[in-house]
C-alpha cells in the first residue's frame, strides 16, 4: 500500500517535471510563431524573413528551428532547415520528427502556421531536452526502487516491533487457553497504545477469575454447607422410619400420626433446605456481580420505608419499636430486590436479637461521596473476634446459637454491600454500654 | 379447567397431575416441547404449565414465544429449576404469565393457577369489591363491613384488595409479597403472617363470622363461608 502510494507520488512528480518541460517548449514555440505572424502582418513576407534572420542569428543556444517556405513550390525563404520535413501536416498542426540544421540531426517539436502565400515552421530543437527526460526518467526509476526497497524494508521493522510487543500479548493469551489463568500481561510502562491493551485485557482476566471463583463458591458452598441440612433432615426421617412409637413392642411399624408428623417435618426441612440453597445462590451470584446487568437507577428511601414496614409488623409482635430517621431522597444505582433482601435480613436479625420492650432503628443519610444505611439494635452486640467472622457463610456466633437462624444472613448482606462497591461495618450502637447493641452500617458510593 | 402439563420429569409430572386432578381439573400431558406446542396449538385449555427446559429442541420460552406469534393467549405458568432473576424475566418476557421456581409446594402452584386461570377481566373493571357484608371501595379507598367503616392503612387497603380479587382462591405468601409489596425476596420469619393476622383483626373484631381464613401449608383465603 505504501509503496502503491510512492509510486504514484513519483508518477505525478515525473508528469509534473517532464510534462512541464514540454508545456514550456510549446508555449514558446506558440508565443514565437504568434509574434511572427504579427510581423508578417506588419511587413510582408520580406520583413518576416529578416526576423527569422535576426533570431537565429541571436540564438546562442543553437536550439531554435525556423523555416519559411512558398505555399506552393520548394523556394526557401529563410531558416535554418534544408528541407520541408518529411510528411508535413496540415496547418496550425503540432508534431514531432527528426530534422538536420546546421547540420546537426535532431529531434525537434514543430509548430506548422499557414499564411497566405507562404508556410512557416517554427520549431525548438529538444535534443537537450531529450537527454534531460532520459535523465528524468532514470531518476524516477531509481526512485521507485528505492521506494519499493524502503517498504519492504520498513515493512519488516515495523512487523518485527509489532512483534516483539506483542509477544507478551501472545504468551499470555497462550497460557489462558492452556488453563493458567493467573498469568497477566507485562506492561512495558511506556504508557501507550499497547500498554492501553495489555491493562484491558488484564482488567478482564481479573473479572473472569472473580467469576469463576464465584461459580467455584457456588459449588463449594453446595458440596460443604448443604451436607449438614440434608444429614440432619435424613437422619430424622431414618429416625422415624426405625423407631417404634413408646410402648410398642420393637419391630412393630411406627403408627400414622408418628409418621406423618415426621414426614411432615421432612418436607419442612426440604424446604429450609432449598431456601439455604437459594440464598447460597443468590450469595454466589452477589458475590460473582453476576447481577450488575440488572443494576438500574431508583430512589432507596421507598425501598427502605417498605422494609421498615414490612418488618414494623414483626417488631410490634414482640413488643418492640421499630423507629427510622429518612432523608427525602437517595439515588442510587443498583439492584433493587437484592438491597431490599439486605436490609430485611438486617432487621430480621435486629428484631430477633433484641429483647422484647427494646428499640430497633433504621437509618440513612447522605455524606458528600457515600449513602450510609444503619440498622442498630439494643442487642447483644458482637465481640471484635465475631465481628471479623460475621460475614462468613454459616458463621454464627454463641449466643446466637440459641436464636433461629441459618447463619447466611449477613453474608449476604455483605455479598450485596460489595456488588455495589460498598462497605460493610459493624460496631458497637452504643459503645460502653451493657449490653452494647449492634449497628450495621452499609455506605453505599453514590452513582 | 382444561390445563396441558408440559414437563419431562416423570414423577413431577405425576404429582402435578395428580393434585391438578383432585381439585377438579382435566389435564393433558406431554412430555417433551414438540408434543407440548402440537397440543397447545391444536385444542383448545384454558391453562399451560410448561417447564422451562424441555427436551425435543423446543423449551418453553420457545414453545410460548411460538403460541404468542400465532396469536394464542391462553396463561402460562412457567416451572422452573432456574431461579435468577433474569431468567424469571426472560420467561415473563417471552409470554409467560407466572413463574414458579422449582422445588415448590404443590399448593403454592394450585394457588398460582387457579389465580392465573380466573383472572379478573380487564374489561369491565369493578369500582367496588364484594365479600359478603364486607365492601371495598376502590374510588374513595374506604373499607366497610355491615356498613361500619374499617379504617384501614394504605398497604392494608392493598393486601384486602388483592385477597377480594382472588376471592374463595387460595393466596399464598409468596403471591402476596409479589403482588402487594411489589419484592422478588425472602423474608425469612412470619412477617406476611403478622400483616394479614393484623387485618383479619381489624375485618372481624366486633363480628362473629371471620372472612379470611388461613389454609394450611398454603396460604389465605377470603370467603363468605368457614
Amino acid at each position: 500500500m505504501f509503496a502503491s502510494a510512492a509510486i504514484a507520488l513519483v508518477a505525478v512528480l515525473w508528469w509534473a517535471t517532464a510534462g512541464a518541460l514540454d508545456r514550456q517548449t510549446d508555449a514558446a514555440v506558440r508565443a514565437d510563431a504568434i509574434a511572427l505572424a504579427e510581423r508578417w502582418r506588419e511587413a510582408g513576407a520580406t520583413g518576416l524573413a529578416e526576423a527569422i534572420e535576426e533570431r537565429l542569428a541571436v540564438d546562442v543556444e543553437n536550439e531554435s528551428i525556423y523555416l519559411l517556405m512558398e505555399a506552393e513550390g520548394t523556394r526557401r525563404l529563410a531558416g535554418n532547415l534544408d528541407r520541408w520535413p518529411n510528411a508535413p501536416p496540415d496547418e496550425g498542426s503540432w508534431f514531432r520528427t527528426r530534422v538536420l540544421h546546421d547540420g546537426i540531426a535532431a529531434e525537434a517539436r514543430l509548430h506548422r502556421i499557414d499564411l497566405p502565400g507562404l508556410r512557416l515552421i517554427v520549431g525548438r530543437d529538444e535534443s537537450e531536452r531529450e537527454q534531460l527526460r532520459r535523465l528524468l526518467t532514470e531518476g524516477v526509476f531509481w526512485a521507485s526502487g528505492a521506494v519499493v526497497l524502503f517498504a519492504l524494508l520498513g515493512a519488516w521493522l515495523l512487523r518485527h516491533a509489532l512483534q516483539a510487543r506483542m509477544s507478551p500479548v501472545f504468551a499470555t493469551t497462550a497460557a489462558i487457553a492452556g488453563g493458567d489463568l493467573s498469568s497477566r500481561v507485562a506492561l512495558s510502562g511506556r504508557g501507550d497504545e499497547f500498554d492501553r491493551l495489555a491493562q484491558t485485557l488484564n482488567i478482564m482476566l481479573e473479572r473472569i477469575v472473580t467469576l469463576m471463583e464465584g461459580v467455584r463458591g457456588v459449588s463449594d458452598a453446595i458440596a460443604h454447607d448443604l451436607r449438614t441440612p440434608i444429614a440432619r433432615a435424613r437422619a430424622k426421617l431414618e429416625d422415624a422410619v426405625s423407631e417404634a412409637p413408646e410402648g410398642a413392642r420393637p419391630g412393630v411399624p411406627p403408627d400414622e400420626a408418628t409418621l406423618r408428623a415426621a414426614i411432615e417435618q421432612g418436607i419442612a426441612d426440604l424446604d429450609g433446605i432449598s431456601r439455604i440453597f437459594q440464598a447460597l445462590l443468590r450469595i454466589a451470584e452477589a458475590e460473582a456481580g453476576a447481577r450488575r446487568a440488572a443494576f438500574a437507577p431508583f430512589d432507596l428511601v421507598p425501598v427502605l420505608a417498605d422494609a421498615a414496614e414490612i418488618y414494623e409488623v414483626a417488631a410490634e409482635a414482640r413488643n418492640q419499636q421499630l423507629a427510622t430517621e429518612l432523608p427525602e431522597r437517595l439515588d442510587l444505582v443498583g439492584d433493587r430486590d437484592l438491597l431490599l433482601q439486605a436490609i430485611a435480613n438486617l432487621l430480621d436479625n435486629a428484631i430477633k436479637f433484641t429483647s422484647p420492650g427494646g428499640t430497633v432503628r433504621l437509618m440513612a443519610h447522605t455524606l458528600p461521596a457515600a449513602i450510609e444505611v444503619a440498622v442498630c439494635d439494643d442487642g447483644p452486640g458482637l465481640s471484635p473476634e465475631d465481628r471479623a467472622h460475621a460475614g462468613e457463610r454459616f458463621f454464627r456466633a454463641d449466643k446466637a446459637r440459641a436464636t433461629p437462624g441459618s447463619g447466611l444472613g449477613l453474608s449476604l448482606v455483605q455479598a450485596v454491600v460489595h456488588l455495589h462497591a460498598g462497605e460493610l461495618r459493624l460496631e458497637d450502637a452504643a459503645p460502653g454500654r451493657a449490653p452494647p447493641g449492634l449497628r450495621v452500617v452499609l455506605r453505599l458510593p453514590k452513582p | 379447567m382444561r390445563i396441558l402439563l408440559v414437563e419431562d420429569d416423570a414423577e413431577v409430572a405425576r404429582f402435578v397431575k395428580k393434585g391438578l386432578q383432585e381439585a377438579g381439573h382435566t389435564v393433558e400431558h406431554a412430555t417433551n416441547g414438540r408434543d407440548g406446542l402440537f397440543l397447545a396449538a391444536s385444542e383448545q385449555f384454558d391453562m399451560l404449565v410448561l417447564d422451562r427446559m424441555l427436551p425435543g429442541g423446543v423449551d418453553g420460552v420457545r414453545l410460548v414465544e411460538t403460541l404468542r406469534s400465532q396469536g394464542n393467549r391462553t396463561p402460562v405458568l412457567f416451572l422452573s429449576a432456574l431461579s435468577a432473576v433474569d431468567e424469571k424475566v426472560k420467561g415473563l418476557k417471552a409470554g409467560g404469565d407466572d413463574y414458579l421456581t422449582k422445588p415448590f409446594a404443590f399448593a403454592e402452584l394450585l394457588a398460582r393457577v387457579e389465580a392465573l386461570g380466573r383472572r379478573p377481566s380487564v374489561d369491565a373493571p369493578a369500582t367496588k369489591l364484594r365479600v359478603a357484608d364486607l365492601e371495598l371501595d376502590l374510588l374513595s379507598r374506604t373499607v366497610t363491613r355491615a356498613g361500619k367503616r374499617i379504617d384501614v392503612q394504605p398497604r392494608e387497603f392493598r393486601l384486602l384488595e388483592h385477597l377480594m380479587r382472588h376471592a374463595g382462591q387460595v393466596v399464598t405468601r409468596t403471591m402476596l409479597l409479589e403482588k402487594v409489596w411489589d419484592y422478588h425476596f425472602d423474608p425469612q420469619t412470619n412477617v406476611i403472617d403478622v400483616h394479614v393476622s393484623r387485618l383479619r383483626q381489624k375485618l372481624d373484631k366486633g363480628f362473629d363470622k371471620p372472612l379470611i381464613h388461613t389454609v394450611r401449608n398454603a396460604g389465605y383465603m377470603i370467603r363468605a363461608e368457614p
